[in-house]
């Protein structure tokens, strides 16, 4: 709040702070446990209250993502791209507030923040790219020997539970969040537990930006407990484990287990490296389907 | 049913096959006892004889296994692909030549119709390590990155549905990338996976890149759990998957699974009925049923019920039962007595829920492991039969109205492995197709298989595919 302060005694006027709330259903709720928590900034100075997001919550959320998942994965490729270049369009509108969220949540200077928000905005339109080529780069058709022609395509495999990275507020998160609903999947995003406002923030913008509510989910507060149940959630399919430390990501991993969870374990990664494909195929399935062909020449009514 | 036209015995010969009256475990190029000494015997289902003594791999085995195959690892992953390459044909060409040998053996040890081991597995076996072979020096091309690299030691457990091909599919890849591998076969079919070390003997696979653990549940269990295994791989139950992936997570160990499934065969109003019974006969009488993407569960449009079902029974009505390895044979045996024990609790419980029985007048032999193809009508989908995994030859029939029905119980399972549909409308297949959950799906066919298409599961049959360039990711360190 020293800005702000600041700025009081400047001009004798008093700002008007946010208050941050879930982004959950294409709706900002406060969390149905009403609890709250403080968010410094690195200096321990306070920013805001977060919400706590508890168990239910984070329930909440797979129930919207699953309600998402059949419109986001049955819009088309290119439409996708669309909506998440749109997605860009609106951080880059928004890039001063960023910068100076990102610079409060981890430290950094203004100049530095602002390399790290424009990285963030790039990766987004990188991943909005994709959308419409990831079939073509990882599926095909399949030389089968045989009277049959098969095609195999990848498809998403459904609701993705995120765990944001805890090192990179902005670019980690867009990282992992981006390539995640690129493919058609949707998910739920526990955000960077010590600064989630940058992620509170991207809710905001991806309510703007034509993304279908509840394809993309925002929940704060302590990672391992929004994690543990949405690890063990029956309609969840896959778990980004991204933002898990070593013992907490083998605790989940053992949970997905029983639903045989397709599960991403955490890895070194600079986030600032354009990355492989790595994060979307982690995250699709591969159908192939089959139809016989007539043989055409070989015998005259085959076909 | 009486036919004018009765067959005459046409048996295979089983002398062009020597079974040993013991193996041992085939560990660093060598046979060799198990470290506790103890053996068990693999029977032929179809007679209940005693094939041959075989060692039983415990963990002290597996230790030395994968000692072996981490040994060989620096070799073998350092040797140019196109070396790897010539190996990999080389074992294609010799299952080719000695395909006769293993198709009568397979048949003997797994109970399998010799029609299938011949015209089926054996080819098909043949047909990956050669489309594998021909990866191994082109892996910079196969969209994982510049140099994708080999992971090091791949632990392998298959089941005893396909010994050979399942063998094939795991060996194959793993070699090409440059993996080595220690394969757990399973404890009722080991004697292929031990001829195929003969295989390798006279393909002079370097020791130790191929090492083979004939054992049960504890030495698949001591593998998977071996903290110098970069790979594993497994093929088999959904409950035996969920438990290996408790036990590798939290470790380096990447994981494929294929597991069980209860595929959906969903039959249009539109659609050729005859091709569409042979492909209902094939999804679920295909090797007795122990297939996990059997189309265990028909879906038929209610207007074609009972049409459908009345060319389905009289088509049940010709399938031979009998000696495996005849040749007209069309149904073999089950694979053990503990399987045909659980398709028969299954198929008892199907009836006792209310579910309406039905098999072909058909004698079943006095020794072996024995099950009439069945069929149950009148199923829904909160029947036992309709849910659970049979792994036999037990069809469950259901129906349906529309093709959103269709879709929805379709997909009204906790498996994703295969689907069939049967209908002469392109659009329809296209759509339907494209809603279905599932890794597979065959139209106007079903139970196809090739090793440049991959396979594998969507939901709980699994993740990870096999076969194709996808089944090479598997073996990958890829980003």
């Amino acid at each position: 709040m020293s800005d702000k302060t600041e700025k009081i005694e400047k001009t004798g006027r008093l700002s008007v702070p946010k208050t941050y709330k879930l982004y959950v259903g294409g709706k900002f709720p406060r969390s149905e446990s009403g609890r709250v928590y403080e968010v410094t900034d690195s200096q321990g100075k306070w920013l805001a209250n977060a919400p706590l997001s508890s168990r239910k919550d984070a329930r909440d959320a797979v129930v919207a993502a699953r309600r998402a998942f059949g419109g986001w994965s049955g819009a088309t490729a290119y439409n996708r791209g669309q909506v998440l270049y749109r997605v860009a369009e609106m951080l880059e509108g928004r890039r001063d507030q960023f910068v100076r969220e990102v610079a409060a949540a981890e430290g950094l200077s203004k100049p530095r923040a602002a390399v790290v928000v424009d990285a963030a905005v790039d990766r987004w339109v990188w991943y909005a790219g994709w959308t419409d080529k990831i079939a073509q780069v990882i599926g095909g058709a399949n030389p089968v020997a045989g009277p049959f022609f098969n095609l195999s395509s990848p498809e998403p495999t459904g609701v993705v539970a995120v765990l944001a990275p805890q090192e990179s507020s902005f670019l980690g998160l867009v990282s992992v969040v981006a390539p995640v609903i690129a493919t058609g999947n949707t998910a739920v995003v526990v955000a960077c537990a010590k600064a989630p406002l940058p992620a509170l923030s991207l809710g905001e913008v991806l309510a703007t930006s034509d993304v279908p509510g509840g394809v993309v989910n925002v929940l704060s507060g302590r990672t391992a407990e929004i994690a543990a149940p949405l690890a063990a959630h029956q309609d969840v399919n896959a778990i980004d484990l991204a933002g898990a430390d070593e013992a907490l990501a083998k605790e989940l991993e053992i949970a997905a287990a029983d639903n045989l969870k397709r599960v991403l374990r955490p890895q070194a990664v600079d986030y600032f490296e354009t990355p492989g494909t790595e994060r979307m195929t982690a995250f699709l399935e591969t159908k192939t389907v089959w139809h016989p062909t007539g043989a055409l020449g070989a015998s005259g009514s085959s076909y | 049913m009486a036919s004018a036209f009765e067959y005459a015995p046409a048996p295979e010969s089983r002398s062009v096959v020597d079974i040993a009256p013991s193996y041992g475990l085939f560990i660093d190029g060598e046979f060799a006892e198990a470290a506790g000494g103890q053996v068990f015997k693999s029977v032929s289902p179809s007679t209940e004889e005693v094939l041959s003594e075989v060692a039983r791999a415990g963990a002290e085995d597996v230790d030395r296994a994968v000692r072996a195959a981490r040994a060989a690892f620096g070799k073998w992953s350092a040797l140019p692909g196109a070396e790897r390459a010539k190996y990999l044909f080389r074992i294609a060409r010799i299952v080719q030549e000695r395909s006769r040998e293993l198709a009568v053996l397979e048949t003997l040890d797994n109970g399998k119709p010799i029609r299938e081991t011949r015209d089926t597995d054996l080819p098909l076996v043949a047909a990956h390590f050669f489309y594998y072979a021909g990866w191994a020096d082109k892996l910079d091309h196969a969209g994982f990155g510049p140099h994708p690299k080999p992971l090091g030691v791949a632990g392998q457990v298959i089941p005893w549905n396909f010994p050979l091909l399942m063998l094939a599919w795991k060996v194959a890849p793993a070699l090409a990338t440059g993996n080595t591998v220690v394969l757990k076969p399973a404890e009722t079919t080991p004697l292929s996976a031990l001829f195929f070390a003969d295989v390798c003997r006279q393909a002079g696979l370097p020791r130790g890149v191929v090492n083979i653990l004939p054992g049960y549940g504890d030495a698949g269990a001591a593998l998977v759990a071996h903290p110098d295994v970069d790979k594993v791989a497994f093929t088999g139950s959904t409950a035996v998957g969920k438990e290996i992936a408790r036990t590798v997570a939290g470790t380096r160990k990447k994981l494929t699974l294929e597991l069980g499934g209860k595929g959906a065969n969903i039959v249009f109003d539109d659609a050729p009925v005859d091709q569409a019974v042979e492909g209902i006969v094939d999804g679920i009488f295909f090797n007795q049923g122990q297939v996990c993407c059997a189309g265990s569960r028909l879906l038929v449009q209610e207007s074609v019920h009972d049409e459908v079902l009345d060319a389905l029974k009289r088509r049940l009505s010709t399938l031979r039962l009998g000696d495996p390895l005849d040749k007209n044979t069309d149904i073999g045996a089950i694979n053990s007595a503990e399987q045909l024990a659980r398709i028969t609790a299954l198929a008892d419980q199907g009836e006792a829920e209310g579910a309406e029985r039905w098999s072909p007048a058909c004698e079943l032999p006095s020794s072996g492991y024995w099950f009439a193809p069945t069929l149950f009508t009148g199923v829904t989908q909160a029947h036992t039969i309709a849910r659970d995994e049979i792994f036999g030859p037990v069809l469950s029939v259901l129906t349906f109205r529309t093709p959103d029905e269709a879709v929805a119980k379709a997909n009204n399972t906790p498996y994703g492995l295969s689907a069939g549909i049967w209908t002469e409308k392109g659009s329809r297949i296209l759509a339907v197709a494209s809603r279905l959950r599932a890794g597979v799906v065959w139209s106007n066919t079903f139970n196809k298989f090739d090793p440049t298409s991959p396979f594998g599961g969507y939901k709980e049959s699994g993740f990870g595919r096999e076969g194709g360039r996808h089944g090479l990711e598997a073996y990958l360190d890829v980003r």
